[in-house]
């Protein structure tokens, strides 16, 4: 192995280094220091790269992973039938429910007949992988744009059907999501979950 | 000396107190403001618009910290300090010429508290004490980086200021006089002293760097060595004293530079203006301020520009390039006296 193998640059930034002597310019320093001053003046003048957070946010994708939402049908009625596929497919296992029978009073509820009494998610442990989206039958849950906030408390970050299930007036638009694309996928009868 | 003079003085000197702590206070937003504008960022602007109440939040935490003190430090010494350094940083303020004067029914009024005949001497002489509010301090915490701190600027004081008189030495020789208003107004227009000392000016700016313990000679608070050097043990409202004394030191330089090279209150077709005297005055004294608002922005350019020298860098620096140069100077400057005295 010769020592010439190692002449040429690979990352092309390769620069030879020389003791020359410096001349006058370069001895007093001064040149230098006002190249100095005029890089940092034209710094002065750029614009900024600040994003002023809570006022102005950047753009994130319309397909963003971000907050859980349980979603309801057009009647109003929750769509999760607490079959468990989204809690088995959790990688991280973060998901945990109680399934209940719906009572004779409950039908303009819950759209099956046996929904989750209890529905959390520990958002510590989620890693917005999406998977229980994807492994929803029922299209009942669904990641949105919506970051999770901070908190001071670990027990915090449990969030219940209070903070998951979207309100009947307030409906979370997944469209985005939800294509017909994305519909046909999970009818696909070749990928595995779906047999 | 009759009273109604003695009022005004007073009433002169707390203004100028009082503007000193404004722009020292609001020198500590500025600086972080261009800080930011140099590093592409925006700096604080969520305390009042564009950050305006910023600086009172950093006082009132200052005020609501612990005040703490080491077990082993000094008592007496160790208050003395940043008490020490925040009264000679205001002290010189009193003989810089902030305006020319008002004539009020025939009574002239100067813009300075004390036209005394030897005010370049006692500028440095406060100067020098100056440094004792620093040794004290990093003496008195009884720590060794709060000691290194100290020593670090004790000798870089020491040997800058040797430089610093020198290059005014010029000045004094040019003018004839050590009192700042007379040296102000031979400046008259445009007639300043930077364009007959170009190399002085140079020297005193590089000085008054380092005399101000500033960005690139900050080496006495230098926190990658020093932790934060002679004020690593102070909290508080005592810390806050040190860093407001250096800002003060900062407005007190650039207005001396202003005064020394840049012509103080004069401003070019001054006369042509056909303006009153009073007038005259006003507008003087905003040129003189708009001046040193100009040199605080170049200190805090500077130190957004230039990384830190070493230390021996810096003693090689004030000894063997600033002090010959000084002198090379004042013998340039006797040489082209003399020519003109015998033409």
């Amino acid at each position: 192995m010769s020592v010439n193998q190692y002449s040429d640059s690979l990352s092309g930034r390769r620069k030879v280094v020389s003791n020359k002597k410096m001349n006058f310019a370069e001895r007093i320093y001064l040149p230098a220091i006002v190249g100095g001053f005029g890089i940092t003046i034209g710094h002065f003048f750029k614009k900024s790269a600040t994003i002023q957070y809570p006022e102005v946010k950047r753009p994130i994708a319309e397909i963003y992973r971000g907050k859980h939402v349980l979603k309801r049908d057009d009647e109003g009625r929750e769509r999760c039938t607490a079959c468990g596929l989204c809690a088995l497919a959790c990688p991280a296992e973060a998901i945990t429910m109680i399934a209940a029978e719906r009572k004779e009073d409950e039908m303009n509820l819950y759209r099956e007949e046996k929904y989750a009494s209890v529905y959390e998610i520990n958002m510590l442990r989620c890693i917005f992988c999406g998977l229980c989206e994807e492994a929803c039958p029922k299209e009942a849950i669904f990641l949105t744009n919506e970051i999770v906030p901070s908190d001071l408390e670990r027990s915090d970050f449990i969030y219940g059907k209070d903070v998951l299930v979207e309100p009947v007036d307030k409906r979370v638009d997944i469209s985005q999501r939800q294509t017909p694309e994305v519909l046909e996928f999970k009818k696909d009868k070749n990928q595995s979950h779906n047999v | 000396m009759d009273g109604n003079y003695i009022l005004y003085k007073i009433i002169l000197a707390s203004v100028i107190l009082l503007i000193s702590l404004v722009v020292a206070m609001y020198s500590t937003l500025l600086e972080r403001k261009v800080a930011g504008f140099f590093q592409d960022r925006l700096g604080p602007n969520r305390a009042g618009i564009g950050g305006i109440f910023q600086p009172l939040a950093d006082g009132l935490k200052l005020f609501f910290k612990e005040e703490f003190m080491p077990g082993t430090a000094d008592k007496f010494l160790y208050i003395l300090g940043p008490s020490l350094t925040m009264m000679i940083a205001l002290l010189t303020s009193a003989v810089i010429p902030w305006g020319n004067s008002f004539i009020i029914n025939g009574t002239e009024y100067t813009l300075q508290v004390a036209d005394i005949n030897v005010g370049v001497l006692y500028v440095f002489a406060i100067l020098s004490i100056g440094v004792y509010g620093i040794m004290i301090g990093g003496w008195a915490s009884n720590n060794k980086y709060a000691l290194i701190g100290a020593v670090r600027a004790a000798s870089q004081m020491i040997s800058y200021e040797l430089a610093m008189s020198m290059s005014i030495i010029a000045i004094v020789m040019m003018s004839g006089t050590l009192s700042l208003k007379d040296i102000v107004d031979q400046q008259h227009g445009m007639n300043w002293n930077v364009w007959y000392q170009p190399l002085g000016f140079l020297i005193f700016i590089v000085c008054a760097f380092a005399e101000c313990n500033r960005s690139p000679f900050d080496l006495p608070e230098c926190e990658t060595e020093l932790i934060g050097g002679y004020h690593t043990e102070y909290s508080s409202m005592k810390l806050g004293f040190y860093l407001f004394a250096e800002y003060i030191n900062m407005f007190i330089s650039s207005a001396m530079i202003a005064t020394l090279f840049f012509g103080g209150y004069n401003f070019p077709f001054m006369d042509s203006l056909g303006l009153s005297h009073n007038a005259l005055t006003i507008i003087g004294s905003l040129v003189f301020f708009a001046k040193i608002a100009f040199f605080v922005f170049f200190f805090m350019w500077v130190r957004w520009t230039l990384p830190r020298f070493r230390y021996d860098q810096l003693m090689r620096l004030g000894w063997k390039s600033l002090l010959p140069l000084a002198i090379i100077n004042i013998l340039i400057t006797g040489f082209v006296i003399m020519i003109k005295n015998h033409l």
